[in-house]
């Protein structure tokens, strides 16, 4: 059984503006031990869908399909059960962590918060834990100890991890993980995440707007645009060589360094994302696609089609099977 | 862009240090003796971790702060420190900086976003105009149309080009990008570096794009700085730099570039350095990994690494690391 299997998800915000479809027919799986990317620019809704993953969305929203947490609907779960799911069985790092921990109360405080909560063991068995945490993610255990003013920023992601970590959960969705953080800081905590993933055997849920950092780290990748799935494949293969028009602007955005073609020409991708509340027709890509035709701006919207067994991309110019 | 060397560099230091005095702990050194040249139309990138002094090397560039030690020379002429001689230079030398959000004032139109600059300084003509060219030299076509907005009605893309167009608004010759695309989208990213590159070629612009990104240097710079814990460690052309990079620590920073994994990753333990400690000896070899190894016991280096200090790089053509293991310093390609 998958850890988390999430079949035709679709969610909308009641906006003053009407109904605004956020996610819009969206399938994963993430197995254990391995690490899904989602890659995609600001508003492709790839953080509304983290945040279904445990069903932390906003009350405006609304969710239909299924959210599978090892085989349960996280969806219809009742209150009490959600409580015990989160953080024990899934846990969430969010984006923009440096900011996240509570200036007023020490590292380990935070740490043993939900380890309290969740499994009702005493002060002293929590403090014990969260040395180990602390160790784990790289930390010297004293640190628990510190205030986050007086930790640097890889510092505070690493406790953040350590965090997500307390309720040993078997699932761990994380938000832009290391943006914001330096590159050798970013470099170190990357390296961090694929060794707990491949030590621990947990599942990761990955989310960036950096097509060249899933890449490198991601086992499987899916790009998203305008809240459906465009393309999804092996994380590498996907980087290298891109097949929906969408994903090569992605990943044409980070240069390879000595490729000649991508000296003195930085390439990106014009326009802007449409706008959730009045999507194109046909394609919801075709404005700001290179090489679209006549025909994408018409009729339907293009459908995933597996283009080999582990690949696959919503793009009429591709051939491929109906998946 | 050795082309331009007849005319003055349009910035240059000299043994520029910038030191901050804290009330109870010691000095930090952020930028402790660095000579550099970029000249007229040269986009140069400096590169470095965070904390290697490389921002507060752009500040004391741009006179926001006055360095402890040398001097800043633009265009020929060093730079005065009083409040008309750093107005003057400031119309000449202008910043763009990362967040555009926090960049600009939420409650402004972007006609007055860009206006500012130009009823700071004073500028004779029609404002109307000038900020129309400004806006539209930034890609944001027809200007007219985002005069009344605001900057939330604007992607993020967009408000880095009014950021842009407000810098260029005063024709200045110099524009100093501190990680000018760091917040931006991944598909904003190459809009607004090839933005840079344009400005470049049509306004003969002299660029100083302060990052962390070697991907960014690679798809704009002409020379690249490298910048370690107030030093610069090693400097040269882009393609030199990059494809054959000389010292230890932007051989570092090169492999942990996600791209580019097929070089096995040196990740350097621990933190980016402290300023207030500078190690004795070479400054990287705390850190260093051809100490570690022992390539520098072999080369017989390693006792001069731990206490000898290396001299700092002058301003000269061609491709220089700071490094005793690459003295003397390859012939030039």
């Amino acid at each position: 059984m998958a850890l988390l299997e999430m079949r035709d998800v679709h969610v909308s915000y009641r906006t003053r503006a009407g109904l605004v479809p956020a996610v819009r027919g969206v399938d994963l799986t993430v197995e254990a031990g391995e690490i899904l990317g989602v890659a995609g620019e600001s508003g492709c809704g790839k953080s509304t869908l983290a945040a279904t993953a445990l069903r932390l969305s906003p009350s405006n929203a609304t969710v239909t399909g299924e959210v599978l947490l090892e085989g349960r609907d996280v969806l219809t779960m009742k209150w009490g059960d959600l409580r015990t799911v989160r953080w024990a069985h899934a846990s969430i790092v969010f984006q923009g962590a440096l900011h996240s921990l509570n200036p007023v109360r020490t590292i380990g405080q935070q740490i043993a918060e939900p380890i309290v909560l969740h499994e009702k063991v005493s002060d002293k068995a929590a403090a014990k834990r969260v040395d180990e945490l602390l160790e784990q993610v790289g930390l010297p255990a004293r640190r628990a100890r510190s205030y986050p003013h007086q930790i640097s920023g890889g510092q505070k992601q690493r406790v953040m991890i350590a965090m997500a970590l307390a309720c040993r959960p078997r699932l761990i969705i994380a938000d832009e993980p290391t943006t914001a953080l330096d590159v050798m800081v970013q470099a170190q905590v990357l390296d961090l995440i694929s060794s707990l993933v491949k030590d621990m055997g947990v599942g990761m849920l990955m989310i960036s707007h950096d097509l060249s950092v899933l890449g490198a780290t991601c086992d499987r990748l899916a790009v998203m645009y305008a809240g459906r799935v465009v393309e999804e494949g092996p994380a590498k293969q996907l980087f290298a060589a891109p097949q929906h028009p969408y994903s090569g602007a992605l990943s044409a955005a980070f240069p390879t360094i000595g490729d000649r073609a991508s000296r003195l020409a930085p390439r990106g991708l014009p326009g802007d994302p449409p706008d959730p509340a009045q999507l194109p027709d046909g394609c919801t890509f075709h404005p700001r696609c290179p090489v679209a035709v006549p025909s994408c701006a018409t009729g339907a919207e293009p459908q995933l089609r597996r283009l080999s067994p582990e690949r696959a991309a919503a793009c009429v110019l591709l051939e491929g099977s109906p998946s | 862009m050795t082309a331009v060397q007849a005319d003055p560099p349009a910035l240059e230091v000299h043994d520029l240090a910038v030191t901050f005095r804290n009330r109870s702990g010691p000095e930090a050194h952020a930028v402790d003796g660095v000579e550099l040249a970029v000249g007229q139309g040269e986009i140069l990138a400096l590169v470095g971790e965070s904390g290697c002094g490389k921002t507060s090397l752009a500040r004391a560039l741009l006179g926001l702060v006055q360095p402890s030690r040398g001097k800043v020379v633009h265009l020929g002429q060093p730079l005065g420190y009083s409040s008309k001689a750093l107005r003057t230079y400031r119309r000449r030398v202008q910043l763009v900086l990362q967040d555009p959000s926090g960049a600009l004032n939420p409650r402004h139109t972007i006609y007055e976003a860009v206006a500012e600059g130009l009823r700071i300084h004073k500028v004779r003509g029609d404002e109307r105009e000038l900020v129309a060219r400004a806006l539209s030299r930034a890609g944001l076509r027809p200007p007219e149309r985002f005069f009344l907005s605001y900057p939330h009605e604007l992607s993020g893309g967009q408000r880095q080009r009014v950021v842009i167009a407000g810098a260029l608004a005063l024709e200045p010759s110099v524009l100093v990008a501190d990680e000018p695309v760091s917040s931006l989208d991944a598909s904003v990213r190459g809009e607004i570096l090839a933005l840079l590159l344009h400005l470049r070629d049509e306004l003969g612009l002299t660029v100083l794009v302060v990052t962390h990104d070697l991907g960014l240097a690679w798809n704009i710079a002409d020379r690249i700085a490298v910048m370690y814990l107030g030093r610069v460690v090693e400097v040269g052309p882009t393609e030199e730099v990059l494809a054959d990079p000389q010292h230890p620590y932007t051989k570092a920073l090169l492999s942990v570039v996600p791209e580019i994994r097929h070089v096995e990753p040196v990740v350097l333990a621990g933190e980016p350095p402290d300023p207030t400690r500078v190690p004795s000896g070479c400054r990287f070899h705390p850190r260093c990994p051809a100490l570690a190894d022992g390539t520098a016991e072999r080369a017989g280096v390693a006792d001069q690494c731990r206490t000898a200090t290396l001299p700092v790089l002058p301003i000269a053509d061609g491709h220089h690391a700071a490094c005793l293991l690459t003295t003397p310093p390859p012939p030039p390609a």
